[in-house]
């Protein structure tokens, strides 16, 4: 196994209130290996985007990260000054955000956008930056890229959009492309097209990518492995496969459940009752305890770790040795 | 069995042309958006009809329609055998909306946050003078709230109390007030996460069932859709494409439309499987293709697609509007 190009561990974001800190996500871990593609799904406020934003430096304050670490090909980039960490950012690590009208500036052309940014981060000239610039518009699918280079970013369509976010992200060849759900605003039969192309550049530049996402069919298809959180920590991590087919966790196992699949029949859909618990409120021990059926009186007093089972790592009681629960 | 609904011909145009003086000046023509455009189907009672497409396809305007949010350009709506258009402008459309309702995709936006659960499930109560003392009108409410799997102590709460599915539930409580015989539900869950959006399908379900309701079911996911309905029609660019039993439709789809749409899902119980990739976009409504809207996109087009627009016929138990299965080309 290669040395993993971004390694997070023990990260802990925090944001202070009046009423106390809040813990949104607490002691996550996790490795992405060069030209690997790690999905992190979840609900509605379990931690994702935050992972993400942590990871690419940009927290809303008074969002801060409380502990752990953040190491991109070796080097720890959670603690990093600001303006080394915008140099960082577009260069080593690419982002990529779900509403493509909001990540590109209305007033500035396509063009100018892309080689501004392409100047910025590899100081080539205007001419060879120009000529890159098209070179990756093609390369993410547009048409008649000459012509729409000097075109707003109104004049394209949801899509297109995306797909020159596509090769913003891409222009400074980043090692890490963080993609915050980058097809939920689009339609399926575009969304298909974004994901084959997002899989296809990451392979051809070496990118590793980590997408967020909570559509687990966007996860199957384009993902190595996959991250399942809940309420601000890991609930289970594994190779996309193993969680689908497999899941160890029972949040997962409910998760996969309620999914509406396109094969088979089932008159019900599983359902997990409740709701994930707002940060102020998140249960002693593990997180997911009032939910799951399966609970006994070890997780609702302390909190799992990790716990290795099959191909996965599952934070739940139920998979460790001796556990002294129901089996 | 009778068909409950049955919408014939219906059509809506909505005019954004530029202001007058502009048209004058700029010599630029009048623009209409034929958002639906001829769309015919029936609903037998207790039964789904979903409709599915992309965004701008139509599908929300058809269910704005149905309940009278829109008047119909052309084309009518019966419900239960009346003519809804006629109806609605009468004195008894009071009774004829209490027999029909909507359940909208926004549950942060369909909910007054003023307004206390009670008052929000109760207003159509109150409204249709269904219930007589505030004594009943608990009682009601807490009923209405009990089948949908809320508590009585939420009567009090306010709608920011709640969160995305609870939200949603409320709307269903409110939609099932006045007892509807009908619910038009435009995307009721896509603001919702996976766990939160199984919860609500199960109670859709679950009172379909015992009130023997007929729903309309608006949505993108065709995942969902396989799960709730019975019926299915695939629309494009405001006219229906492709009309058929739900187990039909995902087995055998027919259309070029439906089938790129479902080549198009990601699946989770097939990873790994490659999707055909989808050539180009949905042409904008302003100035559709000529003959049938879909063929820029169609692999099976020829010249009589690009001029002659097929129209919905029943081919094979089915109804399809494509020239390349009528001619059995595919």
């Amino acid at each position: 196994m290669t040395a993993p190009l971004l390694e997070v561990r023990h990260l802990k974001v925090e944001f202070p209130t009046r009423r106390g800190t809040l813990l949104a996500l607490d002691d996550v871990s996790f490795d992405i290996a060069p030209g690997e593609i790690l999905g992190v799904v979840g609900e509605s406020g379990a931690g994702k985007s935050l992972t993400g934003a942590a990871i690419i430096g940009l927290l809303e304050p008074p969002g801060r990260i409380g502990d752990g670490e953040i190491r991109l090909g070796g080097e720890r980039i959670d603690n990093l000054p600001h303006a080394r960490m915008r140099e960082i950012r577009g260069r080593r690590i690419g982002a990529i955000f779900q509403d493509p009208l909001t990540s590109l500036n209305p007033l500035v052309t396509i063009g100018r956008q892309l080689v501004e940014t392409i100047q910025v981060h590899l100081k080539t000239g205007a001419e060879q930056a120009r000529r890159r610039a098209i070179a990756l518009l093609q390369e993410t699918g547009i048409q008649a890229a000459e012509q729409r280079f000097d075109q707003y970013p109104h004049q394209f369509s949801g899509g297109m959009r995306q797909r020159v976010v596509i090769a913003l992200a891409l222009a400074a060849e980043p090692q890490l492309i963080v993609a915050d759900e980058p097809t939920t605003a689009l339609d399926v039969s575009i969304q298909a097209q974004i994901i084959g192309l997002l899989k296809r550049l990451t392979k051809d530049h070496g990118a590793a990518v980590m997408l967020i996402t909570h559509d687990m069919g966007v996860i199957a298809e384009a993902c190595d492995r996959v991250a399942v959180m809940y309420a601000g920590r890991i609930a289970e991590i594994g190779p996309v496969a193993d969680v689908i087919h497999q899941p160890a966790h029972p949040y997962s196992v409910g998760l996969m459940g309620s999914i509406p699949s396109m094969a088979g029949e089932r008159e019900r859909l599983l359902q997990i009752d409740g709701a994930m618990p707002r940060l102020n409120a998140i249960p002693t021990g593990c997180a997911f305890n009032p939910r799951c059926p399966q609970a006994f009186d070890r997780c609702r007093v302390h909190q799992p770790g990790l716990q290795t089972v099959r191909s996965t790592q599952a934070a739940c009681w139920l998979h460790a040795a001796g556990h002294g629960g129901p089996a | 069995m009778t068909a409950l609904i049955e919408v014939d011909n219906l059509a809506k145009t909505f005019d954004v042309s530029a202001p007058w003086l502009n048209r004058v000046i700029e010599r630029r023509p009048r623009q209409f958006v034929h958002a639906v455009d001829g769309v015919s189907f029936a609903i037998e009672r207790g039964r789904t009809l979903a409709l599915v497409g992309e965004s701008g396809c139509g599908k929300s305007t058809v269910a704005r329609l149905l309940v009278g949010l829109y008047e119909p350009s052309r084309g009518k709506v019966a419900f239960d055998g009346v003519d809804t258009r006629a109806t609605l402008a009468s004195p008894n459309a009071r009774s004829l909306r209490r027999r029909m309702q909507m359940i909208f995709q926004d549950p942060y936006a369909s909910l007054n946050p003023r307004w206390t659960v009670r008052d929000i499930v109760g207003e159509p109560l109150v409204e249709h003078g269904l219930v007589s003392d505030p004594g009943q009108l608990r009682a009601e409410v807490g009923a209405l709230l009990s089948s949908v799997g809320l508590a009585l102590a939420d009567m009090e709460k306010f709608p920011h109390q709640f969160s995305g599915g609870q939200r949603q539930r409320i709307s269903i409580a409110r939609a099932l007030a006045t007892e509807p015989e009908f619910l038009v539900c435009d995307e009721p869950t896509s603001a919702l996460d996976v766990s939160v959006q199984a919860q609500v399908l199960n109670i859709m379900k679950d009172l379909q069932r015992e009130r023997g309701l007929t729903y309309l079911f608006i949505s993108h996911n065709l995942a969902v859709v396989r799960h709730v309905s019975d019926q299915v029609g695939v629309m494009y660019l405001g006219r229906l494409v492709e009309l058929a039993a739900r187990s039909q439709l995902f087995q055998a789809p027919r259309h070029p439309y439906t089938r790129m749409l479902l080549d198009a899902i990601p699946d989770i119980a097939m990873t790994g499987r490659a999707r055909t990739p989808v050539q180009g976009e949905v042409p904008n409504p302003l100035n559709p293709p000529s003959g049938c809207a879909f063929h820029p996109r169609c692999p099976h087009a020829n010249a009589r697609c690009t001029t002659e627009r097929p129209e919905l016929s029943r081919y094979q138990g089915i109804q399809i509007a494509c020239h390349a299965v009528s001619e059995g080309r595919i």
